[in-house]
């Protein structure tokens, strides 16, 4: 988000410029992992195909992810209703289509109501209790209930067939077929975050953002109001999170009220493999995620591991990092002060 | 649970109604009591791991599952006794609990909160893929079946049992030691207490208790134990009980369990909203009213009382 | 004449533990006060309890305003910059991102202040693109002085800058301290252990223990006074 902070490349020189031990064996093995999956590409197209697609779900996990982590690095607390904030906000867009407005002018009515949506709930109920952490946790969870609740009695549990203005058509590369969704969805996701970028690095709010987040003491002192600034990291986050749920749908093509429960818990993977401060390392560890899952159930048969183990084989694998990493790939050493 | 040890009084009262409900509630009504009791018995145990080490757990649903299918397995294939069976299923969580409580020693706060998510996600999959040996999605049926009031005795029974053994355990050292490392690890540490030691302790004897609970609590859904049972909600209702309950007092154990075992039954009934989803906006409201109100838990607002009423 | 600052009475506590105890003190438009005393006097407390930054009671005016509901960021909007114990610079973020937020309430281009702060921190233009958390604790110290400046605040609460630097570094600091306040018409109001620095770069001092002022006067008094030279300045 902030080449001073988090970037990878920052990392290396830590500090007086020695290069970071831990921080280049990461990027060592994101160029192996890189080169591996190109070499696979060029050697076959089901290859090329399940890696397109495991990168264009990963950009959805990543988005999501980029969402709890903007959450997690303002307020130090993870938002379990990030996922059905989502959907909340899916079924909205669905719901104004319904009423007649084209898909990008929903999508974008979708994105305004999400920010206020997500300042709204920051205000209301996380506010108040932002003092303990276990309270703002079952909140959350609470919320995770009452949304799906409420989804469910307004627009019921079958699954509605949302309009994508996508299409089915796919470009030919080589062999390969590349849906246009699949560019659609990694494109939009690249885009809001790119925008999200754009607004933390270069405008005054997004500075005043990062220093709210990284010491609101000081931050306070030099006239940032820390309150509001977390009310709006919210909102940010709960933009991000529509764009997820909005490009996740058109690959299910059908929405039902679970379809982002599996997506979040991707998400935490991603989320947490990164680093939870970091939000490169979310983005890259969605699409490591979303590439590695398609790839082992594209390839590996049925009966070893069917499509029932991907939640505990993405958790099997990152108990494995968290386990070498505690801090995920790009997350700082925690140290624990006195 | 030192501080406010219950006064004799108090547990007497308990215990005293406890005995005479079976006899005025009707048997539907019993069978929500014991769910009660079934849910004092887990957020007991998670008490001790949350509000004692302060280890977050959103994953002790895993746990539940793995006493209730070892309750069925042993009752469909050997035919054992069922008591015995919530023995194993306390002896085998506990050991399963010490083998996750290892690993979960690298990670604080919010990462183990994640772990155990992930934990309690994955876990339920594991019948689905092994269906042979532990039934699918179809799930494993006991081969004894047992009566409302039978469960109401046997959970509340439990629970009285376990709740000295959790009271007998957190006045020793056990307790002191826990005590000092949720107030500050790293003091802890330096007046000597063995952090792994204790936190991996804590873990076990949670998980142990949640195995229990979760052998009744298959023996109450027709001795059916089945995936679909021990999802996530699981997990969740244990820690907003333990949320709900805070930390100390008997009293809001009490107050957890009857909130997360009858709240979510009582509001299908809801009308306007209906049965279906009724219980997620109202149960779903309710623990966002209740931590609004009482961050600290039901404990929190019995110390305030007290505060005031000493005042 | 009204003092620019003027504390009546004012306690201040962390949570039970009462450390003001009803200090009062006044500061005058234009000139450079000192706050002196051993560790614990309530120094510190003193200046947190202006920022808003502790729990206070009683009257803190400000220009005749009244400061008892503003907060923080309040504060720094009515032009007064605290540059805290720990200097309170953002070691995660560049120079120049650390002097953009002094200029947070600011509104409209801030270039202006940015070039004059140049101008008395020469070097710092140089290391606008470095993280602020590879730059020397001197350095930082300057970078926090800096930084309040840029701000253009009436009335600078600083805070402990001795603190960790080498004796050379301190004049150098005191010494444009002292030079903000004469050529810039700048306010101070210094927390600080080195007595003597102190009250050389001072117009007036109060003298702190254990929450109370003992002890009140121009800087020359004070120098002249037997027990602060005893106690504070060693002979």
């Amino acid at each position: 988000m902030d080449s001073a902070e988090t970037s990878p490349l920052a990392g290396l020189r830590a500090r007086g410029g020695a290069i970071d031990v831990d921080a280049a064996v990461v990027v060592l093995l994101l160029l192996g992992a890189a080169i591996f999956l190109l070499v696979g590409c060029l050697q076959s197209t089901t290859f090329a195909q399940y890696t397109v697609q495991g990168l264009a779900l990963g950009s959805v996990y990543g988005a999501l992810a980029l969402a709890l982590v903007l959450v997690y690095r303002a307020t130090h607390v993870i938002n379990f209703a990030q996922g059905e904030l989502a959907m909340l906000t899916t079924y909205i867009a669905y719901q104004l289509m319904l009423w007649g407005l084209s898909y990008w002018a929903a999508f974008a009515a979708t994105l305004a109501i999400a920010f206020a949506l997500g300042t709204a709930l920051q205000v209301t109920v996380i506010r108040p209790v932002q003092r303990s952490v276990i309270a703002v946790v079952i909140v959350t969870v609470g919320l995770f209930i009452l949304i799906d609740g409420v989804v469910n009695w307004i627009w019921g549990a079958d699954p509605k067939f949302m309009h994508s203005p996508f299409g089915f058509a796919s470009f030919d590369v080589g062999g390969v077929e590349i849906s246009h969704r699949y560019l659609w969805m990694m494109g939009v996701v690249f885009v809001s975050v790119l925008l999200v970028w754009a607004l933390f690095r270069f405008t005054k709010l997004g500075l005043g953002m990062r220093a709210a987040a990284l010491r609101p003491a000081a931050a306070a002192l030099v006239g940032v109001r820390v309150d509001s600034m977390l009310a709006i990291g919210w909102g940010l986050a709960a933009v991000l999170g529509a764009v997820a749920g909005l490009m996740a749908e058109p690959s299910q093509f059908s929405l039902s009220p679970e379809f982002m429960q599996p997506i979040l818990v991707y998400a935490f993977a991603a989320a947490v493999l990164g680093g939870l401060e970091s939000p490169a390392g979310a983005l890259v560890g969605g699409l490591a995620i979303g590439v590695s899952l398609t790839l082992v159930v594209g390839y590996v048969p049925q009966k070893y591991i069917g499509s029932e183990l991907q939640l505990p084989l993405a958790f099997a694998v990152l108990l494995l990092i968290l386990l070498v990493k505690p801090s995920g790939l790009f997350g700082r050493r925690e140290v624990r002060r006195v | 649970m030192r501080r406010q040890i219950p006064a004799l009084a108090s547990l007497l009262a308990v215990a005293a109604v406890l005995c005479v409900l079976p006899f005025i509630l009707s048997d539907y009504n019993v069978s929500l009591a014991a769910q009660v009791g079934i849910f004092f018995v887990a957020v007991l145990g998670l008490n001790i791991l949350t509000g004692y080490t302060g280890q977050i757990s959103i994953g002790h649903g895993a746990f539940m599952a793995i006493g209730g299918y070892t309750t069925a397995v042993m009752s469909r294939d050997h035919h054992t006794n069922l008591v015995v069976t919530m023995l194993m299923a306390f002896a085998i969580c506990f050991v399963v609990g010490l083998i996750v409580g290892l690993p979960a020693l690298r990670f604080s706060g919010v990462y183990l909160a994640l772990v155990t998510f992930a934990l309690a996600v994955s876990i339920p999959q594991i019948p689905l893929q092994y269906s042979t040996f532990l039934g699918g999605i179809g799930g494993v049926t006991s081969s004894q079946t047992v009566s409302n009031l039978w469960i109401y005795v046997a959970a509340w029974t439990c629970s009285a049992i376990l709740f000295v053994l959790a009271w007998l355990l957190l006045r020793g050292r056990l307790g002191r030691a826990f005590r000092a490392i949720r107030d500050s690890e790293i003091a802890a540490v330096a007046s000597g207490v063995e952090l792994p030691v204790y936190k991996t302790l804590a873990f076990g004897i949670s998980a142990a208790y949640a195995g229990v609970a979760g052998s009744l609590f298959v023996l109450a859904t027709n001795g059916f134990a089945q995936p679909s049972e021990f999802g996530v909600f699981l997990s969740l209702q244990l820690l907003i009980g333990a949320a709900v309950a805070g930390l100390g007092s008997l009293w809001g154990i009490l107050a957890g369990a009857a909130f997360v075992g009858l709240l979510p039954q009582v509001s299908t009934s809801v009308p306007v909203i209906g049965s279906d989803h009724g219980r997620d906006v109202v149960f779903g409201a309710a623990v966002v009213l209740v931590m609004l109100l009482l961050p600290d838990g039901f404990a929190g607002l019995l110390a305030r009382l007290k505060r005031l009423a000493r005042a | 004449m009204t003092a620019l600052l003027e504390l009546e009475d004012v306690e201040a506590r962390y949570g039970p533990v009462h450390v003001l105890h009803g200090i009062s003190l006044a500061v005058e438009e234009g000139s450079v006060v000192a706050v002196l005393g051993p560790n614990g006097a309530g120094k510190t407390t003193t200046l947190r309890a202006v920022s808003g930054t502790v729990r206070r009671s009683g009257s803190i005016r400000f220009a005749g305003r009244s400061l008892n509901r503003v907060g923080p960021d309040g504060v720094a909007r009515l032009g007064i910059a605290h540059v805290p114990e720990g200097r309170g610079t953002f070691s995660e973020l560049t120079v120049s991102e650390n002097l953009r937020l002094g200029a947070y309430t600011r509104r409209g281009s801030i270039q202006p202040e940015l070039d004059r702060v140049f101008s008395y921190f020469p070097w710092l233009s140089e290391r606008r693109r470095q993280q602020a958390g590879t730059l020397s604790g001197g350095e930082q110290q300057m970078l926090a002085l800096a930084r309040a400046f840029v701000l253009r605040p009436r009335l600078l609460l600083l805070d402990e800058p001795s603190l960790g630097l080498a004796p050379v570094l301190v004049a150098e600091l005191f010494r444009i301290v002292r030079e903000l306040n004469e050529k810039e018409g700048l306010t101070v109001l210094v927390v600080e252990q080195n007595a003597h620095l102190a009250l050389q770069a001072a117009d007036a001092g109060y003298v702190l223990e254990a929450g109370h002022v003992v002890l009140s006067g121009s800087s020359a008094e004070l120098r002249a006074d037997d027990s602060v030279r005893r106690s504070y300045l060693g002979y």
